[in-house]
Order: structure tokens, then C-alpha cells, then sequence
């Protein structure tokens, strides 16, 4: 694996593998049941949850109707506090915005806090390749980062790791990038933990240039908002005399007031925490404290492709909490590298492909089909809306990405499997003898596959739909053919022999 | 070719043609009321692995000391009030101190500008008293002071109250990483001791 999801196989594919893994899958089950508890309990203390729910979905739709005049006020109030505002169409834009950042102070490393939007847009990637090196300090971001590895949650990016894997990944690679880990590092979580510490202590307390996301940004005040545990982010935040914020422009609250109903959202949905340890706030320069030169790129990057699409706009309002993924029964089985992209389980597999947009001919035709394939990885059970803090409806937003795959490849030479299928149901179920033909067919297969035992594939165009699924074995008499034996009496209705 | 921001702006306007804005923010729901907030702020900052220690204006000194282990090197802000300074042997006072020369110290002890209730959180402004942002993150030990006069019940309450043209720090116990295998660790970056000292007396607000 390498630290790269471009070229990623299409979810079917990616997710079969993924499947295989006994040793992922049991990490995931074990990490999302166990923050579903936790959630579950806390959110479960506050009285008003659903109203509150409904206010946190307010704000950030408020936010989203009235962006520009938010961005443009954002940008003054910045600007009118000592901040330096740049505007990025794209990633490359964004990239060369941070890296110009660094070369001007000489710097050929920064720290990094963790952020999903630089992740998105490949961000240590690119400082690579102008020769500066990006730390991410994140302790999990960190153990992705040593392993060569891809982040598999938003929240718990090395939940698919193990303390005897991190412990191997320190041993081998931390000295080769700093401070060695120490010769008699066991694998205890507190003792890796104090590995960390040791050897980023280090890289905090020489870093001139620090990078950050934003969890928030606030249009009236200029205020900057990260919200964290371990205190790496504070590093981040202060001891660097040059900070650049890279803030994807839907993380705009119009008000400071309408922080109220995020901050309370947030923490409860994400770590299951009444408040997480660290929550930092700036706005601009802050003379004789922290850095004191103050740099924030607003990012597009697909995000206003996201706002024109009408249903898909609500994707926009996600604060990042990652409860989807912890409900959802398709991540929980597959992991987070199965959806190629930064942004994993429900709330990716509608994300991606209202960045990159559907049949817009953007990427290459491997990565077209990959994010094409994310409106399918969903049961479309609704988990995922009900936990949602700002109740984005992802159900409501995958049939409509899946309408759009449709649409979009109408006019293909080779049509995809899913329009064949659904082509084929439509000619079937508009006539009743073709039906009970059909009925009488699968009864048939499955009686063949009933004694294999194994669950059938199916041939041809539907080849595609079973290699990822499996298929329930039809019934072996179909209900037609029952009521045609019977006259629908139970008693002699069995057929089981 | 137009600039970046013109463009990002055109895009967002075209993206939202016909989308009326709202012009009125929507009032969350009040938050949580808890009868005795000193004592709710004590128990939920506790759950966090803070030590917490409750007591009279007069022995907040003592208290202060107390939680300090003998022969710790100590930092304090400028404007820590002189009482409490009193009591501790001959702390550093931050006149600008480098993170490096801060690294080399035990603990920090602080004032706060409020405390919620129903998180257990403490939010410091960064004003004398309190200190730079630094001071709090790189010693090991924080000892932070908190009036009962200082506790408010939730977070509206305490985003009411705040001025967000100052930089703001938010803290909810020690530092914690849950990312291996989800055993919490307290202290990663930040302290890894929280020590709360509640001042009774003063009404809550
Ligand atoms: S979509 Fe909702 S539940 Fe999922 S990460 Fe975003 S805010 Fe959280």
C-alpha cells in the first residue's frame, strides 16, 4: 500500500479485498461498537438532542444559502485582523499556495495538525515535491504516516492498526525521520503514546511554519476554530511563527453565537465526549502570542460543483464528525480504504462524487468509475441519517447520485450492469407471463445452487452485481406456481423435499 | 482568466442562483440547567481524569501548593493575582520565555476566564492572569484556578460570554488519544495533569 489513493480500484473490487482481511474487520467491529456505546450514552444526556440537531442543520444550511456574502465578509474580517486571505480554485492552487508559504521563510518541514482538508487535496505530497517535509503530528496520523500507509476513518485514521503493528512501525521508521523510538519500547498504548510525545516534542520546538484545517470559520469575526484531543494541534496553532490554515469554504458559520449548537453536536457525535479535551479558537494575528504571521487559503476544490447540485448541497453541511461511518453496516465490513478517497463510509460515498462530480469527464476512467461505484456502497438502511448531527439525508442523496450514474451513462457502448438489470426487471415486470417465465427460471437456479450450497452468481450482464454480493438463493417454487398447486391453501403447500 | 477569488465567488453565485438566502440565524435550544453548577462542573471535569480539589478563598494557596510535587520548577503568568503567588517557592515569572526554556519546567499555574458546567470544561482568554497560550500547553502539569463565580451552566452560556477577537482555549481535562485501539492515554502533546482548584464562596452565575 502506498500512501496514495489515486488509481484505486472501484468499490466492488476494493471492498473484496478488503473482506478478506479477518484482522480489519475485527479492529472495525471492536472500534465502532464501541464508540456507537459511547455515543449513544452521551447523547442520550442531552434533553433537547433533536432540536438541537435541527438548529446545528440550520446554521450550517443558513451558512451554505448566503455563502458568498459569508466568504466575502470572512475574508474582511480576516484581512482586518492582521490574517493574509488567499483563494484556491483547486488542489495544485491550494498546494503551491502552502509550499510558496514555506519556501519564503526557508522552511523545509512544517508541522501539520490533522486535517481532512489537506489530506484532500494531497497536501504533503505536493511539499514533497518542492523538498519539505509535512509532519503530521496527529498520533494516529503520525502512525499512518511512518506505516507508508492510508488513513481508514476520519476520526481514528489507524483504527485498521494494531499496538503490536504501531509498535513495529515505530521501531522501524521513526528514526529515520527524527528522534529514534526508544530500544525498549513495549506495546502498551501509554508507552507508544509517550514515544510520540518524544519524538514530535522535538519537531514542535524547532518548526517555523505550522499547517492547520479548521473545523469552523467564523464570517463576522474572522474567527478560526480546531477542535482536537492530544494537544498536537495546540503545538501547531502556537509555537510556530508562521501559520497557514487551509479552510474548505463550506466551513463557514455565518455568526459567533452560531458556534453554540456545532460545539455542543460535535464532540458527542464524534468521540461520544461531552467535549473534547482541546478546542482552539483565533482570529487573526494575536500580538506576542502565538504565530505572528497568519496565513488562510479558502479552498474550492469541487465544492462548488456540491452547492449546484440542489439535493446533493445538504453533503456540504457535514462537520466531520464520522458517526455515519460508526453506523454503517457496509463500512463496518469493508473499512475505510475500500472507498478510495480521504472521505470513507456514508458520507463519502456521497462526497466524492459531488466533488468530482458524475459523467463530467473529470480524472481518468479508472477514478471516474471509482467514484462512480460510491453511490452503490450503501444498504440504503438510513443508519446514517438518523445519527447524523446535522441530519444530512445521505439515503435521500445516494438514490440521486445513483439516478445521475444512470443518466450519465445512457449513452454508453457498453451499458453499466445496473441500467441492464434494471432494464431487463422493467420488460419482465410489464408483462405477467414473462413474469411467471422469469419466476419459474429462478426457482430452477436456485434449486441448482441450493444444492451446491453456495449462493448463486449470475450470469452475463449481471455478472458485476453478484461479484461483490451475495445473492439470496431464490425460492425454489415461485408463488405463483404455489398458488397454481394449491389454490393458496397452507397445508399443502410444502415443497420443500 | 479571472482571478481565484473571483471565480470561487462566481461559481458560488452561479451554484446558488435562484436559492434565497436566510437572513435571521435560527436559536438553538437551551442548554442543560443543572441544579448546583459548581458541583456539576467538579464531577464532569473529575470524569475527565482531572484532579479536583474544592476550598475556601482563604486556602486557595495552600490548595495550590498542594498540588504541586516538591521541588517542581514553576511558571506563572505575569498577572497570576499576588496571593497566590505568595504561596508557591519562587516561581518563574513568563516574560517571554521560549518554548525550549518552557520545556524544561514541571507545571504551569493559571487563572481561567470561565468554567461550563455540564462539559467540564475550562476556557481560558489568554489575559494576564492566564498567560500566553503557550505557557498552558508545554509544561507537563496545569494547575488552573476556577471561581465559583466563574461557572456557567452549558455552552450557550459560555459562548454568550466570550469574546472571540481573543484568541480562546477550551479544555476538557488532560490531553487524551484514544487511536490505539481505543484505550484512552491521557497525555500526548499537551499536560498530562489537569489539576482544577475550585474557589467556593462567590455565588455561581
Ligand atoms: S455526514 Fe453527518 S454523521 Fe457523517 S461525518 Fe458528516 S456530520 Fe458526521
Amino acid at each position: 500500500m502506498t500512501g496514495t489513493f489515486v488509481g484505486m480500484p472501484a468499490f466492488p473490487a476494493a471492498a473484496r479485498d478488503a473482506l478478506a482481511d479477518t484482522q480489519l474487520r475485527h479492529n472495525l467491529a471492536h472500534a465502532t461498537a464501541t464508540i456507537r456505546g459511547k455515543r449513544a450514552a452521551v447523547v442520550g444526556e442531552v434533553e433537547h438532542w433533536e432540536a438541537l440537531r435541527l438548529a446545528g442543520a440550520a446554521v450550517k444550511e443558513r451558512a451554505l444559502h448566503g455563502l458568498e456574502d459569508h466568504l466575502v465578509r470572512l475574508e474582511e474580517s480576516l484581512v482586518a485582523r492582521g490574517a493574509q486571505v488567499h483563494w484556491a480554485r483547486d488542489a495544485a492552487e491550494a498546494n503551491a499556495l502552502v509550499a510558496d508559504v514555506a519556501r519564503r521563510h526557508g522552511a523545509d518541514e512544517v508541522v501539520k495538525v490533522k486535517s481532512m482538508a489537506t489530506q484532500e487535496i494531497g497536501l504533503n505530497e505536493a511539499l514533497a515535491a518542492e523538498g519539505i517535509a509535512a509532519w503530521e503530528t496527529d498520533l494516529a496520523e503520525m502512525i499512518v504516516q511512518l506505516g507508508d500507509d492510508l488513513p481508514s476513518h476520519i476520526l481514528v485514521p489507524a483504527i485498521h492498526r494494531n499496538r503490536a503493528e504501531i509498535r513495529e512501525i515505530f521501531l522501524r521508521r521513526m528514526a529515520d525521520v527524527g528522534r529514534p523510538a526508544p530500544a525498549d519500547l513495549t506495546d502498551e498504548p501509554a508507552v507508544l503514546a509517550a514515544a510520540a510525545r518524544e519524538h514530535l516534542r522535538e519537531k514542535f520546538l524547532r518548526a517555523k511554519v505550522g499547517v492547520s484545517g479548521a473545523n469552523f470559520a467564523v464570517a463576522d469575526t474572522g474567527t478560526l476554530v480546531v477542535v482536537e484531543s492530544e494537544g498536537n494541534g495546540r503545538m501547531c496553532l502556537t509555537l510556530p511563527e508562521v501559520l497557514v490554515t487551509v479552510v474548505g469554504i463550506e466551513k463557514v458559520v455565518p455568526t459567533w453565537a452560531e458556534l453554540d449548537p456545532l460545539l455542543r453536536l460535535l464532540p458527542r457525535s464524534s468521540t461520544g465526549e461531552r467535549m473534547n479535551p482541546y478546542t482552539s479558537t483565533w482570529t487573526g494575528v494575536t500580538p506576542d502570542d502565538g504565530p505572528q504571521e497568519v496565513h488562510v487559503v479558502l479552498l474550492d476544490n469541487g465544492r462548488t460543483r456540491a452547492l449546484a447540485d440542489e439535493v446533493g448541497r445538504q453533503a456540504l453541511r457535514c462537520i466531520r464528525c464520522s458517526a455515519c461511518l460508526n453506523v454503517c453496516p457496509v463500512y463496518e465490513r469493508v473499512g475505510g480504504h475500500a472507498y478510495g478517497s480521504v472521505y470513507p463510509g456514508p458520507i463519502g460515498a456521497i462526497l466524492n462524487p459531488l466533488l468530482h462530480g458524475i459523467g463530467e469527464g473529470t480524472g481518468d476512467p479508472q477514478s471516474r468509475s471509482q467514484v462512480e461505484s460510491l453511490p452503490y456502497a450503501s444498504s440504503l438502511c438510513g443508519a446514517c441519517f438518523e445519527v447524523c448531527p446535522v441530519r444530512i439525508d445521505i439515503p435521500e442523496v445516494l438514490v440521486h447520485l445513483r439516478s445521475k450514474v444512470v443518466d450519465a451513462h445512457r449513452g454508453d457502448r457498453v451499458p453499466k450492469p445496473e441500467a441492464l438489470a434494471m432494464r431487463a426487471a422493467a420488460h419482465t415486470l410489464a408483462d405477467a407471463k414473462r413474469l411467471g417465465r422469469a419466476e419459474r427460471l429462478a426457482g430452477r437456479v436456485g434449486r441448482l445452487v441450493g444444492r451446491r450450497g453456495t449462493t448463486p452468481r449470475l450470469p452475463g450482464p449481471g455478472a458485476g452485481w453478484t461479484d461483490a454480493r451475495d445473492l439470496p438463493t431464490p425460492a425454489r417454487e415461485s408463488f405463483r406456481g404455489w398458488w397454481r398447486r394449491t389454490g393458496g391453501r397452507l397445508d399443502g403447500g410444502e415443497n420443500d423435499g | 482568466m479571472a482571478d481565484a477569488r473571483t471565480q470561487v465567488l462566481g461559481r458560488v453565485r452561479a451554484a446558488l442562483a435562484g436559492t434565497a438566502p436566510d437572513p435571521e440565524p435560527v436559536p438553538a435550544p437551551a442548554g442543560a440547567r443543572p441544579g448546583d453548577v459548581v458541583a456539576h462542573f467538579a464531577e464532569r471535569v473529575a470524569d475527565y481524569r482531572a484532579t479536583v480539589v474544592r476550598c475556601a478563598p482563604a486556602d486557595v494557596g495552600a490548595a495550590v501548593a498542594g498540588a504541586l510535587p516538591a521541588g517542581a520548577r514553576v511558571v506563572v503568568p505575569p498577572g497570576l493575582p499576588e496571593e497566590i503567588r505568595a504561596a508557591l517557592a519562587d516561581p518563574l515569572v513568563d516574560d517571554g520565555l521560549s518554548a525550549a526554556e518552557l520545556d524544561r519546567v514541571d507545571a504551569v499555574v493559571t487563572a481561567c476566564r470561565l468554567a461550563i458546567a455540564e462539559t467540564g470544561t475550562i476556557v481560558l482568554d489568554h489575559r494576564p492572569d492566564q498567560g500566553r497560550r503557550v505557557l498552558t500547553l508545554v509544561p507537563d502539569r496545569h494547575v488552573c484556578i476556577v471561581r465559583a463565580d466563574q461557572v456557567v451552566a452549558d455552552v450557550p452560556e459560555a459562548v454568550g460570554s466570550l469574546d472571540p477577537t481573543r484568541a480562546l482555549t477550551w479544555i476538557s481535562g488532560p490531553s487524551a488519544t484514544s487511536d490505539i485501539e481505543l484505550d484512552r492515554v491521557e497525555g500526548v502533546h499537551g499536560p498530562r495533569h489537569l489539576h482544577v482548584v475550585v474557589v467556593e464562596g462567590a455565588e455561581p452565575r
